[in-house]
C-alpha cells in the first residue's frame, strides 16, 4: 500500500488544566486556559508518521476543525512528521455545536477527495468522551473499521489490528480502505521540539471551510446545562473501634 | 564567547524554555530556575568546557520529555483504564 494517510487532530483542553465550569452552567471555561492535541490524536499521528518511515504509506495529512487556533494543532502535528495540513474552519457558533457527526461528515468528504487510504483517528477526545468519530466516519464511507487499536501491522493489501476490549485483546484483520483508531498502547508519540516546529512552518496547510466539503453543520444536541462532579466529603476521624462501630450505627449502615 | 557556540547556547536556552512550558510545577517555576543556572555559567570561556555544559542542556531537554510523557500517560492510564490494566 503506497497511498495516503488521513490523520484528524482535534485541539482540546490540554489534560493537566483543572476544569471550571463557566458561573452560568452554560459550558466550560475556555478562554485564556491552555489547549494542546488530544493526547489520542498525537497517538494517531505518530503511528501514520511511522508507517511513512517504514515506506509502507507516502502522504500523511494532518486535518482539524475549528477556529483559527486550530491551526497550532496542525502545526505540531507537520512537526511530528506530517506533510501537509488541511484546516476545517469552523468558528463561533458553530464551533460551539460542533460534534462527531459533523466531524465524520467532514473526514468522509475529505477522505473521499483526497483519495485517501486510510483515515487514523485518536479513539476519543478527553472532553467530550464521545469515541464516535471514528466509528461514524468508517460507516459513511462504508470502510471497515479498526477502533482502540494498540497494534497495527499492514500485510498487503489487508491491515491487520489487535484491538483492546473489556477482558483483553481481539486481533483482526480488515481490508483497505480504513479507519482505524488509536487507544492509549499503540505507540509512544514523539516530542514535537521547537526546530521542528520551525521546519513545519515551510509545510503548507490548506484552508477548506465545511460548506465546500458538502457538510452542514445544524445542531440536533442542544445542551442545557454543565454542572460540577459534587464535592467528595471530608472523611471523619475515629479514634477506637468502638467509635467506628457507633459511628456506623450512627448512619445506619449497620 | 566564542562567535559559534553563541549560537548554539542560545538555541540551546530557546529550546529548554519550549520544553519548560509543559513542566509540572508551571512555566514560570521553570523559566526562573533555568535563567539562574544559565547565568551561573555565563563566566565560562573555555570552549570544550561549554560544549560540555551544552551537552548537559540536551541532555536535559531529553529528560523533560520523557518526564512529560510519563506524565501525561500516567494520567491517561488512571482516567481511561480499569486498575488491573
Amino acid at each position: 500500500m503506497s497511498g495516503r494517510v488521513l490523520v484528524g487532530v482535534k485541539r482540546v483542553i490540554d489534560y493537566a488544566v483543572k476544569i471550571r465550569v463557566k458561573p452560568d452552567n452554560s459550558g466550560v471555561v475556555t478562554d485564556g486556559v491552555k489547549h494542546s492535541m488530544n493526547p489520542f490524536c498525537e497517538i494517531a499521528v505518530e503511528e501514520a508518521v511511522k508507517l511513512k518511515e517504514k515506506k509502507l504509506i507516502k502522504e500523511v495529512v494532518a486535518v482539524s476543525c475549528g477556529p483559527q487556533q486550530a491551526q497550532e494543532t496542525i502545526r505540531t502535528a507537520l512537526a511530528m512528521g506530517a506533510d501537509r495540513g488541511i484546516h476545517v474552519e469552523v468558528s463561533g457558533k458553530d464551533y460551539e455545536t460542533l460534534g462527531p457527526l459533523h466531524v465524520s461528515k467532514i473526514l468522509a468528504a475529505l477522505a473521499k477527495k483526497e483519495e485517501a487510504q486510510l483515515v487514523i483517528l485518536g479513539k476519543q477526545a478527553i472532553d467530550d468522551d464521545c469515541n464516535q468519530t471514528g466509528q461514524m466516519t468508517a460507516a459513511l464511507l462504508d470502510w471497515p473499521q479498526g477502533t482502540f487499536a494498540s497494534e497495527v501491522s499492514l500485510e498487503g493489501d489487508k491491515i491487520k489490528v489487535v484491538r483492546e476490549i473489556d477482558g483483553g485483546l481481539e486481533t483482526i484483520k480488515i481490508n483497505t480502505p480504513a479507519v482505524l483508531t488509536a487507544d492509549l498502547r499503540l505507540n509512544t508519540p514523539r516530542y514535537a521540539t521547537l526546530p521542528n516546529i520551525m521546519k513545519a512552518k515551510k509545510k503548507k496547510i490548506a484552508n477548506v471551510k465545511p460548506a465546500d466539503l458538502g457538510v452542514e453543520l445544524t445542531s440536533r444536541l442542544e445542551v442545557l446545562r454543565v454542572d460540577e462532579p459534587p464535592q467528595r466529603l471530608a472523611g471523619i476521624k475515629v479514634e477506637t473501634v468502638g467509635d467506628l462501630v457507633s459511628k456506623l450505627k450512627e448512619t445506619g449502615k449497620i | 564567547m566564542a562567535n559559534p557556540l553563541r549560537g548554539e547556547v542560545f538555541r540551546l536556552y530557546k529550546n529548554l524554555l519550549y520544553v519548560g512550558r509543559d513542566y509540572p510545577k508551571g512555566s514560570a517555576y521553570f523559566r526562573d530556575r533555568l535563567k539562574s543556572a544559565f547565568m551561573k555559567n555565563k563566566d565560562v570561556t573555555d570552549p570544550e568546557e561549554i560544549q560540555k555544559l551544552v551537552a548537559r542542556g540536551e541532555f536535559v531537554i531529553k529528560e523533560l520529555e520523557a518526564l512529560c510523557f510519563l506524565r501525561k500517560y500516567r494520567a491517561m492510564k488512571k482516567r481511561y483504564y480499569e486498575p488491573e490494566h
